[in-house]
């Protein structure tokens, strides 16, 4: 069994001589021979120039998806042997994994209803529909009053959220 | 020579793990030092895979590297300090940390120290070659401890639940 590991070793070692030998020993001998200067790190057509340090903080609900992340992670590890023995076990076995899956999707449930998983801006700009909303209502009073209803809903989930 | 390659192997992830583990405790940087621990949770799962714990092996690589990681960079972007100031070199701190250690290893060792390797299946009938565990792990779960399983998802949903709303502020 680990010459089943000694394959993938084989496989991650080759993928990263060919990435370096690619960058450093066939791109040296193929790239131009000109002078270093500094225009030629300069960002060229790709994006905005950066402004700031990469080190900001981020909004606390990144780490909150990725708690979840990490919780369904384990689930999944858990779904590998038992995908393995599937066959041989039979229905069983399925609804052994059906319940174990069940109970997690109440955790699912739970984040979902709590909002956690949704992308509504929580503070700073307003989420897009509760300005759509504002608009209709300051460009045309009428068409407010009969605006559909479903419009309402995210002004609503993004003041509780 | 094959059992050569195979002490090869286990030495080599042994240096890697050990080697970025001191990295990621003295970087001056805790960006460094996330970097570095992605580099022990691989050796880990080396040593794993040389062992014949495939299970094991995809696990750390999987649920550490994949998940423990980055919760672990994103905990470090959501504190208010600058990255300088992120090490703590007060001796409370170290005398809490050294406790730990400690306790870890101690723990470890007496694991180790009791454990039968020698009546492991594949050193009994010398084959000498680990049979893979997952199907074993598989059909252990789905007959003689499906409570644990089921009750693995319960203890998943409470640390779900009680993560998230920690995360939240723990006021809804």
């Amino acid at each position: 069994m680990q010459q089943d590991f000694l394959t993938i070793l084989m496989f991650m070692l080759f993928g990263a001589a060919f990435v370096v030998l690619n960058m450093v020993a066939i791109g040296r001998l193929l790239r131009s021979k000109t002078k270093y200067t500094a225009q030629k790190s300069a960002t060229y057509e790709c994006g905005e120039p950066t402004f700031g340090g990469a080190f900001i903080r981020f909004d606390i609900r990144f780490y909150v998806i990725c708690l979840v992340f990490v919780i369904f992670d384990v689930e999944v590890l858990f779904l590998f042997p038992w995908a393995v023995v599937l066959k041989p076990l039979g229905w069983l076995a399925f609804i052994e994994a059906f319940v174990f899956v069940a109970v997690l999707a109440v955790g699912l449930a739970y984040v979902w209803r709590k909002g956690d998983v949704d992308w509504i801006p929580l503070h700073g700009h307003q989420a897009p529909g509760a300005r759509l909303s504002e608009m209709d209502a300051v460009a045309a009073p009428s068409s407010a009053v009969t605006a559909p209803s479903s419009n309402p809903a995210p002004v609503t989930a993004a003041a509780d959220g | 020579m094959e059992g050569l390659g195979i002490q090869l192997a286990f030495y080599s992830f042994a240096a890697v793990t050990i080697g970025s583990a001191l990295l990621a405790t003295m970087a001056k940087k805790i960006v460094n030092s996330a970097f570095a621990l992605m580099a022990t949770f691989f050796g880990v799962a080396g040593i794993y895979g040389v062992l014949g714990s495939d299970f094991m092996a995809v696990t750390q690589i999987v649920v550490y590297v994949g998940g423990i990681l980055i919760l672990l960079c994103f905990g470090m972007l959501l504190t208010d300090r600058v990255p300088d100031e992120f090490r703590v070199r007060s001796p409370r701190r170290y005398v809490g940390a050294s406790i730990a250690a400690t306790l870890t290893f101690v723990g470890l060792a007496w694991a180790i120290s009791g454990t039968a390797w020698a009546r492991l299946p594949h050193i009994t009938d010398g084959s000498a070659e680990a049979l893979p565990t997952t199907a074993l792990i598989g059909n252990a779960l789905l007959t003689d401890y499906l409570l644990p399983f089921e009750f693995a998802s319960i203890v998943l949903l409470v640390v779900l639940v009680g993560a998230a709303r920690v995360a939240r502020g723990g006021t809804r």
